[in-house]
């Protein structure tokens, strides 16, 4: 038993020093005086003043922001609905369908689902004149796509696990469906949509291969940015810009254990 | 005549009554509901299942120097009055012709499986390591595991390059230490594309697999042991069984898109490191042979659902079985 659990610990070591220790070295090397990457000359602030400088990230950057607010709210409106009929409002015709529709983009490679995508703008243009032109809008249709899907799971697995029987009191006492939905079951699957619309924000922040195929001239995200940029090799500015990300991420994952924590001690003082 | 007088309004009555009866079944729908099932259904209708019969479709035609950039499949002949269907099947020809394609979808499948059992290897002590450890560890580790999910995928691809390449960290420290005196050539190799699938998508797997491992239940072992079964023996005849759920989702989860990625092996790949995303992307933004890049989805398409749709069928009798 003793020498099991050394090896559990030791391989769980390494397999977290290998998902942490490339990101570290992304924080440590962006204030890195040098512009040679790895050859560390002293710590600096400059690639950072650079990054804020460098109007093209910037226009990008802002462009991405955009695109991943209006994406995650739709996604969070589709999606909610989407959850929601699957698993509260029994069966009917093509409940298959909808299930299947909602787990094929979660694991569709983004090169088919982009280029599926820019083939139906296309035909679509020339067949109704809508959308004319290709930039945001159909970016946004784009990740909405594939971010509603992952609404949907999470919404559905939040549901799944409800207590049902406050609804059926809410019904008991006759609150009509929108009713019971918007006074009952919203309340209840709040956390779940709340993190439905950060995860789709973050993935249409992140998405370069959809957005790639279905972006017009001129429409260039961050993720497009990046890309391009990288592929000449490393610039500290992208490490700069990984390391805000980083933060910004570590502190939201700080604050959701904190409200975890603090949520599980609230139930335990109630029991 | 006064029975007809009354005959008459009561069976338009009646008429009536039976149409607002139809009402009521109307009523019945409830158009809240189906409105609330056809909007997302209509969505993704449009916008998920539409695009691959397009893909199809266009797989069909022929490259044209045009805008759009391919032939149309049907022709309207004023004249004569006739429909022309140009069905050309020349891109399947070609795909299965031209080795490099067949090639292609070849490594990028051996790739994407070896990656697949690397992640495997590599998820499962942790994801039993956190299953097995006390509920205020647990959130931390979890939490230690989706962290890097939230974070940018590109930029974590990215921060392998800085690691990998030849003046990169890896071979500064083993240079520094001494162990080896040339660097080591890891960037731009099939092994840096195996590392990137590996580190971007062991959360996925490490996630199911906590999931199906949490849910064990700790005596089974415990009887196993008092049964006399080495751990060893317990592992592979008590744990690994009660896994496999978790491992098949983790499994679809690194496969399924590792086969289609394009971003790991266009930044830590070499250019010779032929994978069917890559072929894709190049027949689309560098030879604008929209057709082809059709063919080449549609096929990639039909290798990928064919093992879902036998793992879904299968799970289903077995749930059905219950």
């Amino acid at each position: 038993m003793k020498r099991r659990s050394v090896f559990l610990n030791t391989s769980s070591l390494i397999g977290f020093l290998f998902l942490y220790l490339p990101m570290i070295s992304l924080v440590i090397f962006s204030f890195n005086e040098s512009k040679l990457v790895t050859v560390w000359g002293g710590w600096s602030l400059k690639w950072y003043v650079a990054l804020f400088e460098n109007e093209q990230i910037m226009q990008a950057a802002w462009l991405s922001l955009k695109i991943a607010f209006i994406t995650s709210t739709l996604a969070v409106v589709l999606g909610t609905m989407a959850g929601y009929v699957l698993s509260r409002m029994g069966r009917f015709r093509g409940k298959m369908i909808l299930s299947g529709w909602i787990a094929a983009p979660l694991v569709m490679p983004e090169v088919i689902t982009g280029l599926s995508l820019l083939l139906l703008f296309v035909a679509m243009e020339s067949m109704i004149g809508w959308p004319a032109g290709r930039g945001m809008g159909t970016i946004i249709i784009a990740h909405t796509t594939f971010c509603l899907a992952y609404v949907a799971v999470i919404v559905q697995s939040r549901l799944a696990m409800l207590d049902e029987t406050l609804e059926e009191a809410a019904m008991d006492l006759g609150a009509k469906p929108s009713s019971l939905f918007f006074l009952v079951t919203l309340p209840l699957i709040s956390p779940a949509i709340i993190s439905g619309w950060l995860l789709s924000f973050t993935l249409s922040l992140d998405d370069l291969v959809i957005a790639s195929f279905v972006s017009g001239p001129g429409n260039s995200t961050l993720p497009m940015v990046i890309f391009s940029k990288v592929r000449m090799g490393v610039t500290p500015e992208i490490n700069a810009l990984a390391t805000l990300m980083i933060a910004v991420v570590t502190v939201g994952v700080i604050a959701a254990m904190y409200q975890m924590r603090r949520q599980s001690k609230l139930s335990a003082q109630f029991k | 005549m006064n029975m007809k007088a009354l005959t008459l309004p009561a069976s338009i009555m009646d008429t009536i009554s039976r149409l607002t009866m139809r009402f009521n079944i109307f009523a019945n729908v409830k158009w809240g509901r189906l409105s609330v099932i056809s909007v997302p259904t209509l969505w993704l209708a449009v916008f998920f299942f539409i695009p691959f019969v397009v893909v199809f479709k266009i797989s069909l035609a022929e490259s044209a120097i045009a805008i759009p950039p391919y032939s149309s499949l049907f022709e309207w002949d004023a004249e004569e009055a006739f429909l022309a269907i140009k069905v050309s099947l020349a891109n399947y020809v070609y795909l299965f012709e031209d080795t490099l394609y067949i090639e292609a979808y070849w490594s990028s499948i051996k790739i994407a499986a070896v990656s697949t059992f690397i992640t495997l290897i590599v998820a499962f002590p942790i994801a039993y390591l956190i299953a097995r450890s006390d509920p205020q560890k647990r959130t931390l580790l979890l939490a230690l595991v989706v962290l890097p999910f939230w974070t940018s995928f590109l930029l974590r691809v990215y921060a392998w390059i800085g690691f990998l390449k030849k003046n990169g960290v890896i071979n500064d420290v083993l240079m520094g230490l001494g162990i080896i005196d040339q660097p080591i050539t890891m960037i731009q190799t099939d092994f840096a594309v195996y590392i990137g699938i590996v580190y971007t998508y062991l959360p996925f797997m490490i996630l199911p697999l906590y999931t199906a491992l949490e849910k064990m239940d700790i005596t089974l072992l415990e009887a196993a042991e008092d049964l006399g079964a080495k751990p060893y023996q317990s592992f592979f005849l008590v744990t690994l069984p009660l896994a496999v759920p978790g491992i098949i989702a983790g499994c679809l989860l690194v496969f399924i898109p590792a086969v289609g990625e394009f971003v790991i092996p266009a930044l830590l790949g070499a250019s010779d490191t032929l994978m069917i995303g890559r072929v894709l992307w190049d027949e689309f933004f560098l030879n604008r042979d929209w057709p082809m890049a059709s063919a080449v989805a549609t096929v990639m398409l039909i290798i990928l659902v064919l093992p879902i749709m036998l793992i879904t069928n299968r799970t289903e009798t077995k749930e059905g079985a219950k």
